[in-house]
């Protein structure tokens, strides 16, 4: 009787428990987004009203004049297209470098493998930093030039262990049988291992494919000239180092449909949208990659 | 003697000849990546000797001046060493402090959230902001903590309270970059504790509530125990690479009156070299980074060895 009772108690404790976890869930979620949600209502509001606070949960003066300020602004389209280069190009030289460098690694019977392994490996603890790294891409000349972006970063070393992890869980059987058909190794990798990792190199292009696309700190140290930068630099001039003065925020009247202010939510709005568009890949690949990744090199 | 040497050697060498004729061609696999790692890896490794010059700009290394340690006496002996270093470990530390355990506790509350539905929303929105670019971070950071507009600094005045300039007092840094840290990977680094905790064996539980254990005992008891391993793993790892402090996010936020907290050492490397082009000084202020990380990765490593009996590398 007395346990039953207990048990009852406990089931209602736990009740509250759930409903509690249920509430700190959706509070969590709503603090999460709410910097995004924000962003987005002050975008199409009118300045007046982003500037005296009565713009906090639902917008006021609807209008898209800050979208077609941002949009109207060429550099950004110039800088959209760059970004796309590079993370097309970055991508496909990230994967052929990392592929072609984790497949051989990923062979027992490699002489020299663990020496070779571990020249790959000694980079994720120790390496040059910002300044060597700097001064090495200035005496191969390649300082602004849009090869330095796409080549200089052509592998990172945890992605190629990622993909040489993936490797090695391929059953040696399927290499064998490959080898007695006269195969060579490099036939192998392209027929028989790549058609198998497909979902490897999915994550890992993923990876290298966020990390392209948001990357700012090489392209804006290497690169000079506007034309060859990627979005994330201009995007850092916009809305970061803010061009457009906050003086400007003098003139905000009853009429204006826009403000630096606003157009600066616009373009982050923007600049967020197609990496909303590809998060539920993300997602799904990240999470299957943070699994492989567990695996050790 | 001389001859068993003999033979070892011609076995070894006839053991590379066979090697290399069957697969002569997963070494030619090999080459760019190689040479990648060697002109992208190496080669500026080498040039951390330019710590020990005064780097010439236009000659370049071959025609700087050697000048021993004085790069080294001039980082040490000026006022930016002990701030820069300090404010590399008080980072540091506030991250550990702070971005360690939440998505620890993050991940348990996820795993605890028994409707589906909410649990689900919870890891996908907390999930998302790491993909947002450290720019558009910063953007959102500089632009909400605006004293004119943004959006903080309205709250405050609606509530009566004068406007801070968030941005360029030196007191509000490490905590806006420890909540700016947190909400953009507390999700991300829940997912590792995540992925743990779904691996806890049922019957543990099931055995707890036979014993009467409550709601908050099996978390304490069966829980967190479970997921121990895990939880030390990556404490050593962020250990690790403690003194990689984000510098990429810093220079975007830090302004010369914040620098008394926000500069750190890569940031000082950064502004000294690219800058202000004195590259040898940078390089020292580099090297002596990289070599605290290796020496923090090469601890952690015998302590993980230590503490879970297996090595993370």
């Amino acid at each position: 009787m007395k346990t039953q009772q207990k048990s009852l108690i406990e089931s209602k404790g736990e009740r509250i428990f759930n409903k509690s976890m249920i509430i700190i869930g959706i509070f969590i979620s709503l603090i999460t987004l709410y910097p995004i949600y924000y962003t987005f209502i002050a975008s199409i509001s009118k300045p007046l009203y982003v500037s005296n606070g009565s713009v906090m949960f639902i917008p006021r003066g609807i209008n898209l004049e800050s979208y077609k300020a941002a949009v109207t602004n060429k550099a950004i389209w110039i800088a959209l297209g760059n970004t796309i280069f590079y993370t097309v190009f970055g991508v496909l030289v990230n994967l052929l470098f990392s592929m072609t460098i984790a497949y051989p690694l990923s062979k027992k019977r490699l002489f020299l493998r663990k020496q070779l392994t571990l020249f790959t490996v000694f980079t994720m603890w120790f390496s040059a930093g910002i300044i060597p790294l700097f001064l090495a891409f200035k005496d191969y000349g390649l300082l602004n030039t849009r090869v330095a972006v796409i080549f200089g970063f052509a592998i990172n070393t945890y992605n190629m262990i990622i993909l040489k992890s993936f490797f090695e869980q391929v059953p040696d059987s399927l290499e064998e049988a490959a080898v007695i058909d006269g195969a060579s190794n490099i036939r192998i990798l392209f027929s028989v291992y790549l058609p198998l990792s497909k979902p490897a190199l999915a994550t890992v292009g993923m990876f290298y494919a966020v990390s392209r696309w948001n990357g700012y700190f090489w392209a804006m140290n290497l690169l000079r000239d506007d034309s060859k930068m990627p979005l994330q630099v201009l995007l850092k001039k916009l809305i970061v180092d803010r061009v457009a003065n906050e003086t400007e925020a003098a003139i905000i009247t009853e009429q204006s449909m826009s403000s630096p202010l606003t157009i600066i939510y616009a373009i982050i709005i923007i600049a967020i949208i197609p990496m909303m568009i590809a998060y539920p890949f993300i997602q799904k690949y990240f999470k299957s990659g943070l699994t492989i990744g567990a695996v050790k090199g | 003697m001389k001859r068993k040497t003999i033979i070892s050697k011609s076995i070894t060498s006839r053991k590379i000849k066979k090697a290399f004729s069957r697969d002569w061609d997963l070494y030619i696999l090999l080459v760019p990546g190689v040479i990648w790692f060697i002109m992208f890896c190496y080669i500026p490794m080498v040039g951390l000797r330019t710590a020990f010059y005064d780097y010439n700009v236009f000659k370049g290394l071959a025609g700087s001046e050697f000048v021993g340690l004085a790069n080294f006496r001039e980082y040490i002996g000026g006022p930016d060493f002990a701030r820069t270093i300090k404010n590399t470990f008080m980072i540091a530390l506030y991250q550990i402090a702070f971005c360690f355990p939440i998505p620890i506790v993050l991940a348990i509350a996820i795993t605890e959230m028994k409707n589906k539905f909410v649990s689900k929303l919870t890891q996908t929105v907390t999930f998302l902001p790491h993909f947002i670019s450290v720019v558009v971070v910063c953007g959102l950071v500089v632009n909400f903590l605006s004293p004119s507009q943004g959006i903080v600094n309205i709250i405050l005045q609606k509530l009566g309270h004068d406007p801070i300039y968030f941005m360029v007092l030196p007191e509000y840094f490490r905590g806006i970059y420890t909540g700016m840290t947190l909400w953009q990977n507390a999700g991300f680094n829940a997912i590792v504790y995540i992925a743990a905790l779904v691996g806890i064996d049922p019957q543990l539980y099931e055995a707890a509530i036979v014993d009467g254990a409550g709601k908050w005992k099996r978390i304490t008891h069966v829980t967190i125990p479970s997921i121990m391993p895990t939880i030390v793993t990556m404490l050593v790892l962020q250990i690790g690479k403690m003194v990689k402090v984000g510098y990429e996010s810093i220079i975007l936020l830090y302004k010369p009156t914040t620098y008394v907290t926000a500069d750190v050492i890569s940031t000082y490397a950064y502004r000294t070299g690219i800058a202000n082009r004195n590259y040898g000084l940078a390089t020292t202020a580099g090297l002596f980074e990289a070599v605290i990380a290796l020496i923090m990765v090469v601890a952690a490593n015998r302590l993980s060895r230590k503490v879970t009996e297996s090595t993370i590398w």
